[in-house]
């Protein structure tokens, strides 16, 4: 199902020349309205105007989060704050916090964004959506909200938290749809079955899961403990939120929503373009943006374009799943190791989602990481010699895979925190 | 004749035992033997109970990781070389033990082994054939 099958669906090359149309418009805009980009192209001697191709972009500059700090709050809006409707920020969890805002048609266009997203998905009007991002000045929670009611399904907005009160109302009002960040429906899970609940027993057919990255280990945990089908959708508060990226249901990589949204994917050393289908840094350019239109956005998430086209009908180009992020690479004994590529080892070996906890420290001079990985039953043995062959295969398997050597400490089961929101399983101590 | 015996993983951190220990009191459930092998960062308790299932069940609703395995009770006169005979017997067959361990019935006479062997039933027949008393579950609880 599509919810603008035209533009969804619509032919590489007018989609090209919409891109260029589109981008244009924007370059000319932020270079007229926003002193920050004026300065930048006047330095660079950059003229939009001139533009004849989407290539020629590559000539601009990187808009970056520093950037978005440095003009805290209002300073790269480029429309006069009377015509802004809705301003977001994001958390502050990682520096400063940054601020976002929307005119009134941004808040159609992001619905309508995130109603395709829904639809892509699965979810119809028919459909009861239980919304559990928080609510408030994280885009997560308004951004679905408004998608869902643009779509027409009844929106439960329960935000976040209070798990128990969450599946006491997904039974009551036969949710049929959830959406928050994976790791809290697996949370959920877990509660349920402390609760008592059989997920069998309730509504619940999708779920659309995002804010974090994730893996397909744990999609298949969630699908099968849940019986839902998940999907990941992608979006982030200084692009847009949710809404600019989601899975269709052959739940093989997310299209991006390139009508509204320009991909390139860079070498984040370099930052020259990857080959295609190769791992790189997402950057985003808003083609069609008034409040907050952002230039070639350094995402620091990892990524790879999926050229190919899908069976579902979509012509927008689709993206993996996150791998992670560029910054949150950890440089181990200078080798560049990445938490996804651990989960997935720990995945494979488990046969179930791991719960993980990467610990870095500094030792004589030397870097060290910890992996502590809860023992559930599926590695836990009677026999001290098979429990120890454990941890030499965890070991040796990890050591093969990131290339360099781990420490493995093995925990009891729950015993390492659960989280509601991103998880952040990396603990590094050394102090440089 | 095969006897079933409960695994917990434990790290070692303090109480955990006494933890456990408690949670099977307060559900009733009977300790008959019981053994600890560690490494300096977990340990591995294993346990004979008077019933299983209702302690694997308790300990999980308890966030413990459990495992269920068989092991062999053999039951010997509490006298010298008691244990020599059995592990005899064992080596003679080419059979190789995974972990052991003992305890003294209430009488006193008699001292039982608990026996985790490589190849479980090879090691059942032998030890029936050479006349070793094999204990059942319900007599190790009624013991």
């Amino acid at each position: 199902m599509y919810w603008q099958k035209d533009q969804e669906c619509l032919p590489r090359p007018e989609l090209t020349s919409l891109q260029l149309e589109r981008l244009t418009n924007t370059l000319k805009r932020v270079g007229t309205n926003v002193p920050f980009y004026r300065n930048k192209f006047n330095e660079l001697k950059l003229h939009p105007e001139c533009i004849t191709s989407l290539e020629e972009l590559r000539s601009y500059p990187f808009t970056t989060k520093q950037d978005l700090r440095d003009n805290y709050p209002y300073g790269l809006f480029a429309v006069p704050l009377r015509d802004v409707v809705r301003v977001h920020s994001s958390s502050g969890t990682t520096g400063t916090a940054t601020v976002v805002g929307y005119s009134r048609n941004d808040i159609v266009t992001w619905s309508d964004m995130v109603a395709r997203i829904l639809c892509s998905a699965g979810v119809t009007p028919d459909d009861v959506i239980q919304i559990a991002f928080g609510y408030g000045l994280f885009t997560g929670g308004f951004g679905l909200h408004y998608g869902a009611e643009r779509l027409g399904a009844s929106v439960i907005p329960i935000s976040s938290g209070n798990t128990k009160r969450q599946i006491q109302i997904m039974q009551d009002f036969k949710t049929t749809a959830l959406v928050c960040t994976p790791s809290y429906a697996l949370k959920m899970a877990d509660v349920m079955m402390d609760m008592g609940v059989n997920p069998n027993g309730l509504s619940l057919r999708y779920g659309l899961f995002g804010a974090e990255p994730w893996s397909e280990g744990m999609r298949q945990e969630i699908n099968e403990r849940l019986g839902i089908q998940a999907t990941d959708n992608y979006g982030l508060s200084e692009v847009m939120g949710p809404g600019v990226a989601g899975e269709c249901q052959e739940c093989n990589g997310l299209h991006i929503n390139e009508d509204h949204f320009l991909v390139e994917v860079l070498n984040p050393d370099t930052l020259e373009p990857v080959a295609p289908g190769e791992v790189g840094e997402l950057v985003l350019t808003t083609l069609t943006k008034e409040a907050f239109p952002v230039i070639r956005y350094r995402t620091r998430d990892l990524t790879r374009l999926i050229p190919e086209p899908c069976p579902c009908g979509r012509t927008f180009v689709r993206m993996s799943r996150m791998l992670g992020r560029s910054d949150d690479m950890l440089i181990i004994k200078g080798v560049n190791v990445f938490p996804m590529q651990i989960e997935a080892v720990l995945f494979e070996i488990e046969g179930t989602e791991p719960h993980y906890r990467l610990i870095v420290e500094r030792e004589n001079n030397e870097d060290k990481l910890t992996v502590m990985v809860e023992v559930v039953e599926s590695i836990f043995f009677d026999e001290m010699k098979k429990q120890r062959a454990l941890v030499e295969t965890i070991k040796k398997r990890l050591a093969t895979e990131l290339g360099v050597g781990v420490e493995i400490k093995l925990v009891e089961e729950r015993s390492l925190e659960r989280f509601n929101g991103k998880a952040a399983r990396v603990i590094d101590k050394r102090q440089l | 004749m095969l006897v079933e015996q409960i695994a917990v993983f434990l790290e070692n951190k303090s109480g955990r035992l006494a933890e456990i220990t408690a949670i099977l009191a307060e559900n009733a459930i009977n300790i008959r033997a019981l053994s600890v092998a560690d490494t300096a960062d977990f340990g591995i308790l294993r346990l004979i109970v008077d019933k299983v299932e209702e302690a694997k069940a308790v300990l999980r609703k308890n966030g413990f990781t459990v495992g269920k395995t068989e092991v062999l009770a053999v039951e010997v006169e509490d006298k010298t070389g008691g244990l020599a005979k059995v592990l005899k017997c064992i080596k003679d067959a080419g059979i190789n033990v995974e972990y052991m361990y003992a305890f003294v019935n209430k009488t006193g006479e008699n001292a039982v082994l608990i026996f985790r062997f490589e190849k479980m039933e090879e090691a059942l027949a032998t030890l029936q054939k050479e006349g070793f008393t094999i204990l059942s579950r319900e007599q190790i609880c009624s013991l």
